[in-house]
C-alpha cells in the first residue's frame, strides 16, 4: 500500500515535470510530421536534412519523416500527393506557380503566421510573392538574384568594363563578337532560360508595372511595348550575340562555352556560380553585373525567384507543421541554410546575415537598394503555366528565327485570349 | 424402379456440372477480362468523357461539349504533331525491308555467325533512353560524330536536332536502329521455317536472285512480315521516349507527336488541361483503332481462309 502510494506520487511528479518542461520549450509537439522536399541536388539535400535534424532535436517527441523527391518529378507528383496522401509540409514556388493549388483549396491559409510579430517584421519583402486573394499561403525559405555573370579576364583582355546602359552593353557585345566569341551563352532546350531574357528585356524596356500587367493578361502580345522589347532582343541576336545552336543545350550544357572562353557572359540565376566555380573558374575570372538599363525612364526591377514551404490543406499535423515553418524562417536558421557552404543563396529574414560571398553580397545589395521598380519572381512563376509554356516556346523560336516574330506574337495573342478568359 | 432411378441422375447433377463446358472457358478468361476492362476498356471511356470537360485535374470539371475538339482543329501545334505522327508511321516502316535484308544476309552458316547475329540484335536490347542519348551525342552540331564524318567529305556541320525540318527525321533514324534489329529477329525465325523443298523446286525451274526472293521466299515469310508490320506500326505510334530524351519536343515544338503533345498538355510541368489532353488522346486512339481494326480483320481473314 505504501509503496503503491509512493509510486503514484512519483509518477505524478514526473508527469508534472515533463509537462512543465514541454511548456517551457514553446509547444509540446508530438505525433508524426511528414515533410516532402524537392531539394534533390546533393548540396541542398544535405542542407535540408541537417536543418530538419536540428528541428527534430528541439522536439524529441515528434516523429519526423522526410521524403526527398527528384526536383523535376516533384513538379508533376505534387498534384497527386496534395490530393491523395498529403504530407504535413511540402516545398514549392511562390507567386502564380502556387495559384492552381491555392485555388483548388489544397494549400493551408497561413495568414496567422504572417500576423505574428517575428514574421510580419522580418519577412515583409517577400510577403507580396506569398499573397493570393489577400491571404498568405506559405513561407519562403530562400531566394536568389538573377543577373549577368561574366568572364572578368575576357573583359579585361578586351578593355571592357561593366556596362550600365544599353548602348554600352551593345558596344561591349560588338567588341566581344569581333574577338571571335559569343557575348552570351544560353541553352534553350528546356525553354525557361529564354524566359529569363524576356523578363529582363521587358522589365528594362517597359518597366515592372507593364510586365506584371502582362502577366495578369491585360496587355496584348501584339502591343507596341512588347514589340519594342523584341526589337531590342533582335539587336543582340542580329549581331551574333548568342551562342549558336542553343536550342540543343540545357542550361548546364551551355556552361562549358563560358568556361572555355567561347562565350563571355551568361544571364542566369545565382545557382550558376557553383558549377562555374567547380568547372575551374576562380573569383578573379568570374564576376557579376546587374542587367543594364535600356529605357532610362523606367525604374530598374529584378527577377528573384523564391522557393517556399507550404502546409497542404489535408495535412494531419498542422500544429507541428506551423512550428516547422516558424523554425525555417527564423533568423538563425535562415543565416545557416543560405550560407555559402549550404544553399549559397539569400536569406529571406531581414534579421539574418548574408554569407560573405562576393556574388551573394552583390546580389543582396542589388535587390535591397538598386531594384526600385520592384522584384519579379520569374517568367514561368509570374505568368500562368499555360501562357508561360507557349510563350517560352515562342521565345526559343524567335531566338532561332527572329523573322518569325509576327507569326509568334499573333499566336501568343490567341493563347492570351483563351488563358485569361 | 431401377430404370426410373437411372433416368433421374442427370437432373440431379449440380448446375455447374451441367454447364461445365460453357462456363469453364469464361472462368479461365475472367481474370484477364477483369484486368483488361479495368485498365484498358474503362479508361478509354473515361478519357472520352474527360475530353468533353475543361478540367485542371484538381478543381471542378466544367462541361464544354465539343469545345476541346473545335480548338484542336485550329491548333497549329496539334497539326504539327499529327504530321509528325504520319512521318513516323511512314518512315518507321523502313525497318521492315532493312530488317529483312540483314536477316537474309545473316541467314548463313559461317564460323561465329551467332556472335554477328547477337551484335545486330544488340540495339534492341538497349533501353530507348540510351538509344536516344547515344544518337543525340552522335548528332551534336560541332562535337558530334556525324558532323565529323560530314566534315571529311567536305560538307559543313549540320545541326540535325536543332533544325525544325530535320529533327523529326533524325529521331526516326534513331528509332529505326533498334526497330530494324527487332524486324531482323522476326525474319530470322521466319527464314528457319522456309520450306527447303520449295526452294529446291524453284531452283530447278531456274529461279534465282531477286526472282527467287520475291516469288518464293517473301511469300513464305508472310506471317513474319505481318508481325513485323504490327510491331512497327505500334512502335511508331508510341514513339514517346526518344522524343522526350532527344529534343523534348523542340525546337519550338516541331518534333512533337500526338502522344507527346498529349503528355505536355495534360501531365507535364506546365500542363493543367486534362480535357484538352484527353481530346488529343481520343484522336490518337481513333488512329490506332484504324490500324487495330485492320490487324484484326486480316487475322480473321487468315483464319477463315484456311
Amino acid at each position: 500500500m505504501r509503496s503503491m502510494l509512493k509510486a503514484t506520487v512519483a509518477s505524478l511528479t514526473l508527469a508534472a515535470v515533463s509537462a512543465g518542461g514541454a511548456f517551457a520549450g514553446s509547444h509540446a509537439l508530438s505525433g508524426d510530421l511528414k515533410i516532402f522536399l524537392d531539394t534533390s541536388n546533393p548540396a541542398p539535400r544535405a542542407t535540408m536534412e541537417a536543418m530538419i535534424a536540428d528541428f527534430a532535436e528541439m522536439h524529441p517527441d515528434l516523429n519526423i519523416e522526410t521524403t526527398v523527391i527528384d526536383r523535376e518529378a516533384y513538379k508533376t507528383q505534387i498534384r497527386n500527393f496534395l490530393t491523395a496522401d498529403s504530407p504535413d509540409v511540402a516545398t514549392w514556388y511562390a507567386a502564380n506557380r502556387m495559384r492552381p493549388y491555392v485555388e483548388a483549396g489544397l494549400f493551408e491559409d497561413v495568414s496567422d503566421l504572417w500576423a505574428e510579430e517575428d514574421i510580419a517584421n522580418n519577412l515583409a519583402s517577400t510577403k507580396g510573392a506569398m499573397t493570393i486573394d489577400g491571404k498568405q499561403w506559405g513561407v519562403p525559405y530562400t531566394y536568389y538574384q538573377w543577373g549577368i555573370y561574366y568572364r572578368k579576364d575576357i573583359f579585361a583582355e578586351l578593355g571592357l568594363s561593366e556596362p550600365t546602359t544599353w548602348e554600352e552593353e551593345k558596344a561591349n557585345c560588338a567588341a566581344i563578337v569581333a574577338s571571335g566569341r559569343a557575348c552570351y551563352t544560353i541553352g534553350s532546350k528546356f525553354l525557361w532560360t529564354a524566359g529569363g531574357w524576356f523578363d529582363y528585356l521587358n522589365l528594362r524596356t517597359n518597366g515592372f508595372d507593364y510586365h506584371m500587367d502582362m502577366a495578369a493578361g491585360n496587355v496584348a502580345w501584339t502591343d507596341d511595348g512588347v514589340r519594342q522589347t523584341f526589337a531590342n532582343w533582335k539587336e543582340l541576336i542580329d549581331m551574333g550575340g548568342f551562342v549558336a545552336n542553343h536550342q540543343n543545350y540545357s542550361w548546364q550544357e551551355a556552361l562549358p562555352f563560358m568556361v572555355n572562353g567561347e562565350a563571355a557572359s551568361y544571364l542566369m540565376g545565382n545557382f550558376a556560380v557553383a558549377p562555374l566555380r567547380e568547372a575551374g573558374l576562380t573569383d578573379d575570372q568570374l564576376d557579376f553585373y546587374q542587367f543594364p538599363a535600356i529605357n532610362p525612364d523606367v525604374a530598374l526591377a529584378e527577377d528573384a525567384p523564391t522557393d517556399t514551404f507550404h502546409i497542404p490543406a489535408n495535412a494531419a499535423n498542422k500544429e507541428a507543421a506551423r512550428e516547422f515553418l516558424r523554425f525555417v524562417v527564423s533568423a538563425n536558421v535562415q543565416t545557416e541554410i543560405n550560407n555559402g557552404a549550404n544553399l549559397g543563396q539569400l536569406p529571406v529574414n531581414a534579421g539574418s546575415a548574408v554569407d560573405d560571398d562576393k556574388f551573394l553580397n552583390e546580389g543582396f545589395e542589388m535587390l535591397s537598394s538598386n531594384s526600385p521598380g520592384g522584384v519579379a519572381q520569374f517568367f514561368d512563376r509570374d505568368f500562368p503555366a499555360e501562357m508561360a509554356a507557349e510563350a517560352m516556346q515562342g521565345f526559343q523560336e524567335f531566338m532561332v528565327f527572329p523573322d518569325n516574330l509576327d507569326d509568334i506574337l499573333n499566336r501568343l495573342e490567341k493563347v492570351r485570349a483563351r488563358v485569361y478568359k | 424402379m431401377a430404370i426410373a432411378s437411372n433416368t433421374d441422375t442427370p437432373t440431379n447433377r449440380g448446375w455447374y456440372k451441367r454447364n461445365e463446358i460453357a462456363i469453364t472457358p469464361w472462368l479461365f478468361l475472367a481474370p484477364a477480362i477483369l484486368f483488361f476492362a479495368v485498365y484498358v476498356i474503362i479508361p478509354i471511356f473515361q478519357s472520352i468523357n474527360i475530353s468533353f470537360y475543361d478540367w485542371d485535374g484538381l478543381g471542378e470539371a466544367r462541361w464544354v461539349g465539343l469545345d476541346n475538339y473545335v480548338e484542336l482543329m485550329d491548333d497549329g501545334a496539334f497539326e504539327v504533331s499529327l504530321w509528325n505522327n504520319l512521318k513516323w508511321l511512314l518512315f518507321y516502316l523502313l525497318a521492315i525491308p532493312a530488317g529483312l535484308f540483314i536477316a537474309l544476309f545473316l541467314n548463313q552458316t559461317v564460323a561465329g555467325i551467332r556472335i554477328y547475329k547477337s551484335l545486330f540484335f544488340f540495339p534492341f536490347v538497349l533501353s530507348q533512353v540510351v538509344v536516344g542519348l547515344v544518337f543525340s551525342w552522335f548528332y551534336l552540331p560541332n562535337e558530334g560524330l556525324l558532323s565529323g564524318i560530314l566534315g571529311w567529305v567536305g560538307l559543313g556541320p549540320v545541326n540535325v536536332l536543332g533544325d525544325p525540318t530535320l529533327a523529326t527525321y533524325g529521331i526516326i533514324a534513331a528509332g529505326l536502329w533498334p526497330q530494324t534489329a527487332y524486324c531482323m529477329i522476326l525474319y530470322l525465325t521466319g527464314l528457319n521455317a522456309v520450306d527447303p523443298e520449295q526452294v529446291e523446286a524453284a531452283r530447278l525451274d531456274g529461279a534465282k536472285g531477286w526472282k527467287m526472293l520475291w516469288y518464293v521466299i517473301i511469300p513464305q515469310l508472310k506471317p513474319a512480315t505481318f508481325i513485323a508490320f504490327v510491331v512497327t506500326i505500334i512502335g511508331a505510334l508510341r514513339s514517346f521516349d526518344l522524343i522526350s530524351i532527344m529534343t523534348n519536343g523542340g525546337p519550338f515544338g516541331q518534333t512533337r507527336v500526338l502522344s507527346f503533345y498529349m503528355f505536355e498538355k495534360a501531365l507535364s510541368e506546365y500542363g493543367f488541361r486534362m480535357g484538352y489532353g484527353a481530346a488529343i488522346a481520343v484522336v490518337l486512339f481513333l488512329i490506332m483503332l484504324f490500324f487495330i481494326a485492320y490487324f484484326l480483320w486480316s487475322m480473321w481473314k487468315e483464319d477463315t481462309d484456311r
